[in-house]
């Protein structure tokens, strides 16, 4: 059997209703989910049906109502050094310069480390941002996307199992967000990083992603299923738009945002008890669809017809 | 011109006006009925209601304005019985010294006669004369000495119960009422209980500016602590910082300003108590000197000591607004 990075079983988030009386707010249910190592996963979905609180369970920041996840099989209870975050703000800290920043976190991830070490590995990941120039600055001396850089840089310089992106560019204008993106193609292709990212921006998520989770619509959300983006790596922003497949994905992907992650949710239909397990008692994890295949399969019968 | 260099040239000119203003307001002309010389026609008229010339010459040396003569002529009695009967001063006449005819007229000193103490007094300003007259400056280290006493317990008690207060909502439900009651009771009115409790006036001063200053530092420490921003303490806890590491390098740092703000704010209060404080306890310090001042009628120390208070709350005030911009962030 194949080992995954991440799995969760039957996670659910809910909060109590508001007097004894009103039920409780079920944000989402019964998720369940599997990671591989090395895949770039971005999750979408509407807001409210917390893709946030995900991510931040899987940060060990929240914990969930019940169901469980785990990390290489053993259960995350708690935030930690195998998983680093990137925030939706920056979250660097402001009394510390981006330098400093980026060695607070190196320091804590190897506290054995000489002084040349934490140095020289914070600068290599500064540079790996193309922020070398400006490492003695503090945060307010940075522009947005500096600053989400050097929060980029501080995540992967820890060298973490898993990386989680909140939302990382969602402040940037559409400019910066551009550059920042391919550079994080280039990184992952060079670290083999596995990320789960969330995001709003469907392009961005063609762009990085091995595999798209899409999320319906709160209460009761669920992770519908999962796109897998097959177009060829490296990808790069200008020529990915030319490619045949591009379109189909999008399509499949606006269509799923639009309408079906209405249909869909727990809030809506009535979930059927074989969607979480099979008769065996064996979790059932959302469908891996390819847009392109099917595509394909379909042109194919309209030219046998 | 530099909009700041323009404000201090007009700073300077209000300083000078406020001068020339005050000059005026308490000038007094040397009028023929008062200083160390008798003309003609005065020791005539003197002479006329029974003093004997030498006598006229000998009170004015002594100081006595001519109008003051005139009534002792009046009496009727000679120096030499006047003093056998115990001396002017026995029949209410006081004798003004230097500047005397000045105050006299208008009561309050000019510039230039405050200017001549603040000279006086600054050129040995920590004498020591007996418990009544001390130098002004001397007097000044007392009170630092207690603000910096009070201020410092306040300091050392308000900065980990800030903490606390900040980091446990439990411990800030429960404090809360007690912290809302006792904060706007005047400092002053624990002064009292300190004596009776602590039987001493120093230590008595010392709680009083302690219980003046905790509140700010306590207040605005918890709060500091409370509103860190939770993306910084997440990104503690991801990295698996201890809670000692928490609390040092990202929580303190954070709330630095909010702190700092909370002492400024504190020991700007303290200064202003201890003057009000030690008007109270007497004996020394700065507050002290003030009401010996007045109760000896010397109103140009008085002003000199209210110059030094405010240049050393200015001082101090100051020096804690470095700290804090030290600390400052912007994020």
């Amino acid at each position: 059997m194949k080992q995954y990075l991440v799995e969760t079983e039957t996670l659910t988030k809910a909060y109590p209703g508001e007097s004894g009386g009103s039920p409780d707010l079920v944000v989402f249910e019964n998720v369940n989910f599997r990671i591989k190592e090395g895949e770039f996963i971005t999750c979408i979905g509407h807001s409210g049906c917390g893709k946030s609180t995900i991510l931040n369970i899987l940060a060990g920041l929240q914990s969930p109502s019940s169901g469980y996840s785990f990390l290489k099989g053993k259960e995350i209870k708690g935030p930690g050094l195998d998983r680093a975050v990137v925030f939706q703000g920056h979250s660097l800290l402001p009394w510390l310069t981006a330098y400093e920043n980026v060695a607070f976190a190196v320091k804590s991830r190897w506290p054995d480390w000489t002084r040349q070490q934490v140095r020289e590995h914070s600068l290599q990941y500064l540079d790996m941002v193309g922020l070398s120039g400006a490492v003695d600055r503090k945060p307010h001396q940075l522009s947005g996307g500096m600053k989400q850089r050097v929060g980029i840089a501080r995540a992967f310089a820890m060298q973490s199992r898993l990386l989680l992106m909140d939302e990382p560019f969602g402040a940037l204008d559409a400019l910066t967000r551009g550059s920042i993106q391919e550079e994080l193609v280039k990184i992952c292709a060079s670290t083999g990083q596995t990320v789960f990212m969330i995001t709003h921006d469907v392009d961005e998520a063609i762009l990085l992603s091995d595999r798209i989770f899409l999320m319906t619509n709160g209460p009761k959300a669920n992770i519908a299923e999962c796109v897998v983006v097959d177009i060829p790596k490296p990808r790069d922003r200008a020529t990915i738009i030319h490619d045949q497949g591009y379109y189909t994905i999008r399509n499949h992907l606006v269509d799923f945002l639009v309408s079906r992650s209405r249909e869909l949710s727990g809030a809506t239909r009535e979930v059927a008890k074989h969607e979480i397990r099979n008769e065996s008692g064996a979790l059932v994890y959302p469908p891996d669809v390819n847009p392109l295949k099917k595509a394909k399969a379909a042109t194919l019968a309209a030219e046998t017809v | 011109m530099n909009t700041t260099i323009k404000g201090y040239l007009f700073s300077v000119f209000l300083f000078v006006v406020f001068i020339i203003g005050w000059h005026f307001a308490t000038y007094a002309p040397e009028t023929t009925t008062s200083g160390t010389e008798l003309s003609a026609s005065q020791v005539e008229a003197l002479v006329t209601s029974g003093l004997a010339e030498a006598d006229a010459r000998a009170l004015t040396a002594a100081g006595l304005r001519f109008d003051q003569i005139e009534q002792i002529a009046g009496i009727g009695l000679s120096l030499a019985e006047i003093e056998m009967a115990g001396g002017i001063g026995s029949f209410g006449f006081t004798t003004g010294e230097g500047g005397a005819a000045e105050t006299a007229v208008t009561g309050f000193p000019g510039p230039g006669q405050v200017g001549r103490v603040v000279f006086e007094q600054f050129s040995d300003p920590f004498y020591d004369k007996g418990p009544n007259d001390k130098g002004v400056l001397l007097q000044l280290l007392y009170s630092l000495r207690r603000v910096a006493l009070g201020f410092g317990l306040a300091l050392l008690v308000a900065l980990p119960l800030g903490f606390l207060l900040g980091m446990s909502p439990v411990f800030k439900t429960a404090l809360d009422p007690y912290i809302q009651i006792l904060k706007p009771i005047s400092p002053l009115a624990w002064m009292p209980l300190a004596l009776y409790t602590i039987k001493d006036a120093e230590a008595s001063s010392i709680f009083v500016i302690f219980i003046c200053s905790i509140w700010p530092m306590l207040v605005n420490t918890s709060f500091g602590v409370a509103s860190v921003k939770s993306d910084w303490v997440n990104l503690g806890r991801t990295l698996e910082l201890s809670r000692f590491s928490l609390a040092f390098r990202i929580i303190l740092p954070a709330a630095a300003p909010t702190i700092f703000t909370g002492m400024r704010i504190s020991i700007g209060i303290a200064w202003l108590v201890i003057v009000a404080a030690e008007m109270l306890i007497g004996g020394t310090g700065i507050g002290y000197f003030v009401w010996n001042e007045w109760n000896g009628l010397n109103i140009d120390s008085m002003i000199l000591a209210i110059l030094v208070i405010g240049l050393v709350g200015f001082a101090l005030d100051m020096s804690i607004n470095l700290l804090l911009k030290k600390f400052a962030y912007e994020s």
